[in-house]
Parts: structure tokens; C-alpha cells; sequence
């Protein structure tokens, strides 16, 4: 760990400030927010983050819950994970999320963690990790280790010649499913960013994770009003029983009217370098009765683009179980 | 200070007792290696080499010597002499990885130390370890995990003729089984702590057998053995792991003695993956034969397991192969194959441990290919003797290990076929291993000491590395003197202290007994003499053969026990501080065995497979132990259930993957190396059999660190092709493998 400055922000105006003096908001930034710590911090020890300013958000006014006019959520940037996960309306209204947020870490983590944070959680691609490696998400143009190498836990889909690292966060794949919107207080002033425009594919700039700008910082996060009748689910497979990142989740949220699925909203996790929406699959479903036939028809086109590397092949087939178990269960099917 | 109303217990032998050292661990007064700080004290932080093979061509330590706070970097050229560890002999001298550090420029695994920086915190230790400039030449690194012998496998026992008998066979089953490196991941990371006093060192270490740390360290530090004391007074466990010393410790104690500072250097997670060994890789090819009503004909165990290139560590898997099972033609086999990666090491119950779960594994097959229940596949090829050594056992009860076991479980409700078994949605698998573990002594010494305060001391430079040692020992002094548990100070981990055995093999308990006990004997009758020893003595005038010692109180033989002396009363009047009797145990190692002193037990898993997520879980473990007596059963209880608990991580989690490109441990954080966690343990039911063993020890008992986890896989992966259809031959079982599991549900 380098050295570095650290400061508390008495208000949002004063952390944009310092943020935009950073060259850039993305990986190499020289200027960090810290709020919960449990990525950032981490990455430091590591050499990975090696910021010259670390500014503390944990004052600012952002930790609350509240209706919003429209019936939806606003959501504080400096709201715990833990808070969040147990926020009557968010267990009633949002299930998904709930169940995300509680599937992920543990819960010190889920303590310290802050939605604002989550948001902007780091890959635990290996290579990512050990300045010792290649990668071209730490440093533009060493290479990709992970390509040929330890990939069983990495993206089947958004991938590029330059990186395959997965977006590790079981919260945003949730948010992604509810169409959630990040607001953002910035140095040009205030904007909101619908998430699925919020993150970016890796392309040939994996360093560039999503469209945060140097003074940027995420103030709240909305939800839309609920759908009526709508019931959500957080399916998520792994290795373990807990405490360990999704080789496959599914966040779906249905709606059944006269034995149809009238709408449905699907977003997977463990096999996108973003949190990854199911567009083609929701087509397929939406409008047709819920059993084996449009199960699998909906699963075959929302994997229909991924990409294997050497070991992670076997997420295709997981994917789509993934996805056609966690839409059974919110449609009441099992 | 003992009163008459105390009562004391008849026996707390074989009761169920908390930890004597609990109170201290919980409030966090348990000093651990690392927590010792001195004044002046300086932070070392290793620089790993970042290729596998090949050499070191330029090290510039220029701009970390100049970073805040640095107070040298050492390495080849200015570390200083250090010699390699003399051949060991028996249980001293031993060490794996016996290169010293820097010793040359050769790179032959990756995360080798080449350089150590000193500095004043931590922090800055860490930032100028990064800043140490190391160029290589590298080649590329050999960590194919398909393994073919460099040399002709030794034989390690055979019998008859095997490979007759298996080419005749009704019935055969020939398979290879793997086992992947696994990583010892105690919470506890390695650590020294070294102090020179400008003549020798105290080592504070993580250590698992500090007589023989001592050792070691006094010859490649080159300092005669009286110089260096080595302190190890609690450990958050090592698992085999932390038996001998690794490199980071003669680098602490170098830098130490050349700053002439105390000097502290904590291991990371990531070095526990490079250079504190490692379970190696194992691959075993095992040949059974046999008629169709399930004789066994023909049993052959060919292993291979890797090892370093400069270092052999043989894993031993056909340990418990010769004796397990009845059977006239037998052969063991065994052969290394070097690899660049760090020296193994005995990782709990080497050996036997993957051993059996090939075994085992082949067992299972076996009965499925005779359409034969596995339990009573094993039953019926229950020896009557040791059939390797030709000697009878001491006291195996591994059929009774069965039956009750197959009792607990249900067993009899089980339907054999692929998916046969439903319930609540999911489909339920069930298997069965056995297990076995070797049962000795290491020869040792203890001193008991009864004193005027009524309290008694009971030291051993023996070590208590989580299991329950401190508590064990207070046992048997509490139960010989006849004093309360809580009477009974226990000094351990520390070379000052009489020599104790290493706490490795499961045999602490069964070594200390006899020491502790003629130990405590000693000092029992001491006391009887200074009851009778002066004019002023208590007893004056008798003889201590006219006297007992019963319950913490002395007294005439016959007399009536309201004229018995509780013994602090006694030495106050002969105004004794104390007195004490030191005890000694022999060991059974370099005797020729007259019987064969094994545990036996049986395991049964139960696993639910859910196809539609590929969802696989372990549900329930029954397990029976025929481990001799059992001095205390809430300890005892415990090894089992951690033993379980590791054993669904080995057969379901564990692995380490090296990057075939660069040698590097690649998942080397507990992120990417899973360890079973508490939602993934099952329910664990527990049984002792209870048989003392009198051949070791006058209580029977016999060690029981080991063999929980030695039929576990055997039985998960089992239970997984019960349910899946699948049979997984390489661990762990991954989802992978199950996805083409059957969907019968």
C-alpha cells in the first residue's frame, strides 16, 4: 500500500470537488471515496487501487430509505447492504433484492458495505488482483492472464479479446432486474443513468467499468413503483452453501395474468462482465404460459451469445437451469 | 487451597469436559505467536519470486533500502550463513523444505523467497517489498497435474500374488482415483517471532513440535542447541502444516540477530499457498480382484504423488492398504514425481487420508459391479489378523463400527439403485467409507508438580494445537492426584519444558499418559515422604509405606479418612514450596511391533441432489470411532465433527489450481479456495465405541485427530453417484461434473 491522503467530506459538494481533481474516475483514479472500505481498501493492500486521496463519504446524508412520489424507492448511496436487506419495504416490494443482497459476502461485510459501493464493486478475477499478472483492466494493454488460464469463475458473456473478468455483485444483478436508476452528482451538476446504461462491456478499454466521471458521485439509486401482482426471486448456484460469489444467479421479476406471463424481467450474474439482462429471454416468455417448452426456449436465447473460455463451460448449461428454475419459482410454478 | 467439602469425581476420565484454556481463548488472553511484541521490535515482509523456474539474473534493493522507515533488505548475498539441517533422526531434525533460503539463485517454485525486507512498521515493510527490483531468467515451469513416475515405484508391502490373482479374478475393478493439492487453510497464519539476545534466540513460532523446531533452527542458524529456545503456547491449529519449520523462519531469526532487534514476520495468506507446503497431488491406480460372492483375491494400490524438485515427500497413501482387508495377494506401491512447486507436507492424516479415499472409492465400485451391499462387501473381508505384519491388532472393532453405524444411519431403508431415493423434491444419495489411522507413542517426558497451595503444575514441551492437549493433561493429573480439574496448572509449548511429543499423528494423548501419570505417581509419593520426614512431619514417625495418597489427601492405609491430611497441609507443615516427580513414556517407534495398534471407524453420508440447479449438498454424516478410550468426549466429539466438516470441503470445495503457464498457486485467498463454512456442514452424528486399548497406554486411549476425515470422501463421493448417476474420480465433485447427473426427481 501506497502512502495516501486522507480527508472527511462535510458535504456532497465538497467530495465531487475533491473527486474531480482525479484524472479519471475509473481504474488508476487518484482519488478515491471510501465509504463501507470492503472493496477499496482491499485493492490497496494489493497495490491494485493505489490512490494518492481517499476521501471519507460516510457524513454525507445519503443513508436513507424513502417512498418516493410515484410509489417507487430512493435508495441512499450510503445505505448499508445489511440495512437494505432488512428494509420492510424493500423485503415486501422488492424481494429480489433482499434476497440478493443477503445471498452476497457475509454479514461483517454486509455491515460495512454500502449500496453506493456495491454498485461499483470490483471483479475477483485472480489476475486482476496480483499486480505480478497481466491484465488489462489493472494496466491498459499488459494483456488478459485470464484468457488461457483460471477462468472457471469468469464471464460467458460481454466478453472481449482483452478481458472476460465477471461483475461480482449479486445486488446489481437485482437492480438490473428492476430497472433501477443511479443519480449522480457530478461536477456539471446533477443526472440520473438508467443501470443497464450505468455499466459498460470491457470492449477494448476493460479498465473502463462503467460511466462514472472524475467529480462523480453516486447519490441515490431509484426503483419504480412495483408492478401489481408482480413477485420477484433471487436464485443464485454456487459451490458453497454461502459466503462465496454466484458461478450462476438469476434475479427475475413476474407478473402472471390468466396463466401468462404478462411481464417478466430477467438479469443474470456470474456470467456477464456486467450485470447482465436477459432482453431476448424476457420476449420469449412474456405473453406465453410458463412450462418446459418456453423454459427452455427463453434459456436458449438469452445464452445464445456466450463465449466459453478453457474452464468455464459448463456456466451455459448451468445459466440457463439458472434461469429456468429461478423462473418457475416466481411464477409460482414450483 | 482444598477444603474438605470439595468433591471430587471418581473418575473424570472419559467424561465430557470444556476446555481448561477456553476462557482464555475467548477473552482473547491466549497468547498466539504473532501477538508477542517487544520493544525496538521491526516487521519483516518476504519478497517472492513472481516465476517458477529458473534463476535470479540482478536484485536491486536500492530504492527500497531508501523507502521510509527500512531498516535492510536482505538476501543471497548479505543474509549471512545459513546451513542446511542435518539427516533427521527419528522425530528430531526433521524439516521439508531443507534448502535454507537464498541459499542459491535457482528459482524452482513459484513464490520462493528471494529477498526480505526489515523495516519499522509493518506497512512500510510491505511497501518496500514491493519496491525490491528482482529480474529472471525463467524457463518454463513443470505443474502438469498428470503425473507419470520418474523412477520405478518402490514396493512398500506385497504379499502372495497379486497380479495372478487379479488376472484370474471373477470380478474386477481398476481404476484411477486423484486427489488435488490442498492447501492447509488454519485461521491461524504462520508466524515467528524472533528474539536475539546477542547470544541465542528466543523463537516465538507456530509451531506444532517445538523440540524438533529447535532443533532445526540451532543448525542451519549455526548456534549451539542450549542458545535457542522455541515458544509455542497456542495454536489457531496448523493441521500438519505447522509440524517443522518453513524458510520465513530462519529469515525472522537472521534479520533478528544481524539488527540484533527483535524481529516479527507474519506469513500471508497468499504465501500459505507457496511456501508452508501443501497436501500434494496424488494419483492412485487401484486393482481389486475377486470371486463373485465378494472374497477379495487381489488387491493392488499403486500411488504417485508429487513432490518438489529438490525435496522427497512421499504421501504414503497405501498406509493403511496392507491391513485393512483380508486378502492373500496384495501389492503397495508408491513413487514420487517432481514438479516446480513448493515442498508437500503431512497435511492431516497424510497418507491414509487419500489413501482410503481411493480405497475406498474402489470398495464401493467393487460392490456395485457384485450387485452387493458396500456394507456387506466390507464385512465379509474383515481380517482376523494384521495380514501385512502377521501379528494380531490390539483392538479393532471396525465390523461393530459398521453395524452400529449402519444402525444410526438407516442404512436398512436403503434402495440400491442410480436415484432410487426421494424425499421432499430432491433426490437423496447415501454412501459409505471406512477409515483407519495408525495408533503410537513418542517417547517423552513430563514433570507434575503438587503444591502448598493445594494447586498442582503439569509441564510438557508438548504443544496443544486446538485439539484439547492443555485440558487432557489436567485430566489425567486431576484424576491421579484426586485434586478438582480446575486445580491443575498446564504449562506446554515452550523448550524449557521437559521434551514432549509432536503434536502430529494423533498421538499426543496416547504419549503423555504414561509420562504424566508416573510423573504425577513421583511426586504423590514425595509427598508421602515429607509426611513422615522430621520430628514437626504430619505422619512423624511412620513410614510413607504405611501411607496412601487418595483423593488429594494423605492418610494411613487402613486408617479412617476423618484422620486423612489434605497434601498442601502436608508440605506446609514440612514448609515444601512444592514437590515434584518427572515421568517418562516410550515410544513404539524402532520396536519391533507385537501387535498392530490401529483406530478403525466407519462413515455414512447422506447427499440431496437437486438436477433442475444442479444443486448438490451434503445433509447428514454418521460416524462411529473406534479410537480406544476417550479421555473426554466433548474433545473428542469435536475432532470428528471438524474432521467431518473438512471432509465435505475436501470432497466437495478444496482444491488448488497452479496456472500451468507461470507455476503460480493461482487461487491462492480464501475467495477462490473454498473451505467448507458453517451452512455447508451437515448434520454430524458422532460415536465412540469406547474399547480401551491397554497395549498403549493404562487408560486405552489412543488419538483421535486424524481419523475423522480419513473415510469421509470415500463416502460423499460415493452417496454423489448414488444420487447422480455420476462417479467422481478426481476430487473434488464440481458442479461440473454433476450436470450430466441423472434428472430422475
Amino acid at each position: 500500500m501506497d502512502l495516501f491522503q486522507f480527508s472527511r467530506a462535510e458535504s456532497v459538494a465538497q467530495a465531487v470537488a475533491a473527486g474531480a481533481e482525479s484524472p479519471t474516475a475509473q481504474q488508476g483514479a487518484q482519488v478515491r471515496f471510501v465509504a463501507g472500505g470492503t472493496t477499496l481498501l482491499d485493492l490497496m493492500k494489493l497495490n491494485v487501487e493505489r490512490p494518492q486521496r481517499v476521501v471519507d463519504i460516510n457524513k454525507l446524508p445519503l443513508d436513507k430509505v424513502e417512498r418516493t412520489a410515484d410509489g417507487g424507492l430512493k435508495i441512499g448511496a450510503l445505505v448499508r447492504n445489511s440495512d437494505l436487506a432488512h428494509n420492510e419495504m424493500v423485503q415486501k416490494d422488492y424481494a429480489v433484492l433482499s434476497q440478493a443482497l443477503l445471498s452476497g459476502a457475509s454479514a461483517q461485510l454486509r455491515n460495512m458495505a454500502t449500496t453506493g459501493g456495491n454498485l461499483l464493486q470490483r471483479t475477483r478475477c485472480v489476475y486482476f488482483r496480483d499486480t505480478a499478472m497481466a491484465c488489462n483492466k489493472r494496466e491498459a494493454g499488459s494483456g488478459c492472464s485470464a484468457i488461457g488460464g483460471f477462468n472457471r469463475m469468469l464471464a460467458i458473456l460481454g466478453t472481449s479479446e482483452q478481458c472476460i473478468a465477471t461483475n461480482p455483485s449479486d445486488m446489481n444483478v437485482a437492480l438490473t432486474a428492476l430497472e433501477a436508476t443511479i443519480h449522480i452528482q457530478g461536477a456539471k451538476g446533477e443526472r440520473s443513468v438508467p443501470i443497464h446504461d450505468f455499466f459498460v462491456v470491457p470492449g477494448s478499454t476493460p479498465q473502463q467499468e462503467n460511466v462514472l466521471e472524475p467529480g462523480d458521485l453516486i447519490t441515490y439509486v431509484t426503483l419504480p413503483a412495483p408492478a401489481a401482482g408482480s413477485k420477484s426471486v433471487y436464485l443464485k448456484l454456487r459451490d458453497r452453501a454461502s459466503y462465496e460469489f454466484a458461478l450462476a444467479s438469476a434475479a427475475v421479476v413476474a407478473t402472471v395474468e390468466g396463466g401468462r406471463l404478462k411481464r417478466v424481467r430477467i438479469a443474470m450474474g456470474g456470467v456477464g462482465t456486467k450485470p447482465w439482462r436477459m432482453v431476448e429471454a424476457e420476449k420469449a416468455l412474456e405473453g406465453h404460459a410458463v412450462n418446459e417448452g418456453t423454459l427452455h426456449k427463453a434459456a436458449e436465447a438469452a445464452l445464445r451469445g456466450a463465449k466459453p473460455q478453457s474452464e468455464n463451460g459448463y456456466k451455459v448449461e448451468l445459466a440457463k437451469r439458472c434461469l429456468m428454475y429461478a423462473v418457475k419459482q416466481a411464477t409460482q410454478a414450483v | 487451597m482444598a477444603s474438605i467439602e470439595e468433591v471430587v469425581p471418581a473418575s473424570i476420565i472419559g467424561t465430557s469436559l470444556a476446555r481448561v484454556d477456553g476462557p482464555l481463548k475467548v477473552s482473547g488472553g491466549a497468547m498466539y505467536s504473532s501477538d508477542h511484541n517487544f520493544p525496538g521490535m521491526l516487521y519483516a515482509v518476504p519478497v517472492c519470486s513472481t516465476i517458477a523456474k529458473g534463476t535470479i539474473t540482478s536484485l536491486d534493493s536500492s530504492a527500497a533500502e531508501a523507502m521510509p522507515g527500512v531498516q535492510a533488505v536482505y538476501h543471497r548475498k548479505n543474509i549471512g550463513q545459513l546451513f542446511r539441517a542435518a539427516p533427521p533422526v527419528g522425530f528430531s531434525g526433521l524439516i521439508d523444505e531443507r534448502r535454507p533460503p537464498f541459499e542459491d539463485d535457482v528459482i524452482r517454485y513459484y513464490g520462493q523467497y528471494v529477498a526480505v525486507v526489515v523495516a519499522q512498521t509493518f506497512e512500510q515493510a510491505m511497501a518496500a517489498s514491493a519496491a525490491v527490483k528482482v529480474s529472471y531468467a525463467g524457463e518454463k515451469p513443470d505443474v502438469s497435474t498428470t503425473l507419470s513416475s520418474d523412477e520405478k515405484p518402490k514396493v512398500d508391502t506385497t504379499r502372495g500374488d497379486a497380479d495372478g490373482a487379479f488376472a484370474s479374478a471373477a470380478v474386477k475393478v481398476d481404476e484411477t482415483y486423484v486427489t488435488p493439492v490442498e492447501t492447509h487453510n488454519p485461521i491461524e497464519l504462520h508466524a515467528s517471532v524472533a528474539v536475539w539476545d546477542g547470544k541465542g534466540f528466543t523463537l516465538y513460532e507456530t509451531s506444532q513440535a517445538v523440540g524438533n523446531h529447535r532443533e532445526v533452527m540451532a543448525q542451519m542458524l549455526g548456534v549451539p542447541l542450549e542458545n535457542v529456545r522455541v515458544i509455542s503456547r497456542f495454536l489457531g491449529s496448523g493441521f500438519g502444516g505447522k509440524l517443522w519449520p518453513w524458510p520465513h523462519c530462519l529469515l525472522a531469526a537472521a534479520a533478528s540477530r544481524n539488527l540484533n532487534r527483535p524481529v516479527k514476520l507474519v506469513v500471508s495468506r497468499k504465501m500459505m499457498f507457496q511456501n508452508v507446503g501443501h497436501r500434494p497431488l496424488t494419483q492412485q491406480r487401484i486393482r481389486l480382484g475377486a470371486t463373485a460372492d465378494g472374497m477379495l483375491t487381489s488387491l493392488q494400490h499403486d500411488s504417485l504423488n508429487h513432490t518438489s524438485i529438490l525435496d522427497d515427500y512421499g504421501e504414503g497413501c497405501g498406509e493403511a492398504t496392507g491391513y485393512l482387508y483380508s486378502t492373500a495377494n496384495l501389492r503397495v506401491t508408491s513413487g514420487l514425481v517432481r514438479r516446480n512447486v513448493g515442498n508437500p507436507t503431512a497435511m492431516r492424516g497424510p497418507g491414509a487420508v487419500p489413501g482410503l479415499y481411493a480405497l475406498e472409492s474402489a470398495m464401493d465400485e467393487l460392490a456395485i459391479k457384485l450387485k452387493m451391499d458396500p456394507v456387506e462387501l466390507r464385512l465379509k473381508n474383515e481380517p482376523k489378523l494384521d495380514e501385512s505384519l502377521g501379528i494380531p491388532f490390539s483392538s479393532r472393532h471396525l465390523k461393530e463400527c459398521l453395524t452400529v453405524g449402519a444402525e444410526k444411519f438407516g442404512w436398512s431403508q436403503r434402495k440400491a439403485g442410480v436415484g432410487a431415493m426421494q424425499r421432499d423434491g430432491l433426490t437423496l444419495g447415501w454412501g459409505v467409507g471406512v477409515c483407519s489411522w495408525i495408533a503410537a507413542r513418542i517417547g517423552c517426558e513430563a514433570t507434575v508438580e503438587l503444591k502448598a497451595d493445594g494447586t498442582a503444575r503439569v509441564a510438557c514441551g508438548t504443544q496443544d494445537i486446538g485439539t484439547g492437549t492443555y485440558t487432557i493433561l489436567a485430566q489425567i493429573v486431576a484424576e491421579k492426584a484426586g485434586i478438582p480439574i480446575e486445580k491443575v496448572e498446564v504449562v506446554l509449548g515452550d523448550t524449557k519444558l521437559p521434551a514432549g511429543p509432536i503434536s502430529g499423528g494423533s498421538w499426543v494423548t496416547s504419549s503423555v499418559i504414561p509420562a504424566v501419570a508416573d510423573a504425577t505417581q513421583k511426586a504423590m509419593q514425595t509427598v508421602l515422604m515429607a509426611a513422615v520426614q522430621g520430628k514437626d512431619a504430619r505422619f512423624a514417625g511412620k513410614k510413607p509405606e504405611d501411607l496412601v495418597f487418595s483423593g488429594g489427601r494423605v492418610q494411613v492405609k487402613g486408617g479412617s479418612a476423618e484422620t486423612s491430611v489434605a497434601y498442601a497441609e502436608v508440605l506446609r507443615a514440612a514448609n515444601l514450596g512444592g514437590v515434584s516427580g518427572t515421568g517418562k513414556s516410550e515410544g513404539t517407534f524402532g520396536v519391533p511391533p507385537k501387535v498392530s495398534q490401529h483406530s478403525f471407524g466407519a462413515q455414512f453420508v447422506e447427499v440431496t441432489w437437486q438436477p433442475a440447479t444442479a444443486r448438490l449438498r451434503v445433509n447428514r454424516v454418521v460416524t462411529v470411532i473406534d479410537a480406544g478410550r476417550v479421555l473426554n468426549t466433548r474433545a473428542g466429539r469435536n475432532q470428528i465433527e471438524g474432521a467431518v466438516m473438512m471432509g465435505v470441503g475436501m470432497a466437495m470445495l478444496e482444491h488448488t489450481t497452479y496456472d500451468q503457464r507461470n507455476g503460480a498457486p493461482i487461487n491462492s485467498n480464501l475467495a477462490d479456495y473454498v473451505v467448507a463454512t458453517h451452512a455447508d456442514t451437515p448434520q454430524i452424528d458422532v460415536t465412540f465405541l469406547d474399547y480401551p486399548d491397554l497395549s498403549l497406554n493404562e487408560y486405552g486411549a489412543r488419538g483421535i485427530g486424524e481419523i475423522g476425515l480419513a473415510g469421509i470422501a470415500a463416502a460423499i463421493t460415493g452417496a454423489v453417484y448414488h444420487a447422480t448417476g455420476v462417479r467422481v474420480r478426481e476430487l473434488p465433485v464440481r458442479i461440473e461434473d454433476l450436470l450430466g447427473g441423472t434428472a430422475r426427481a
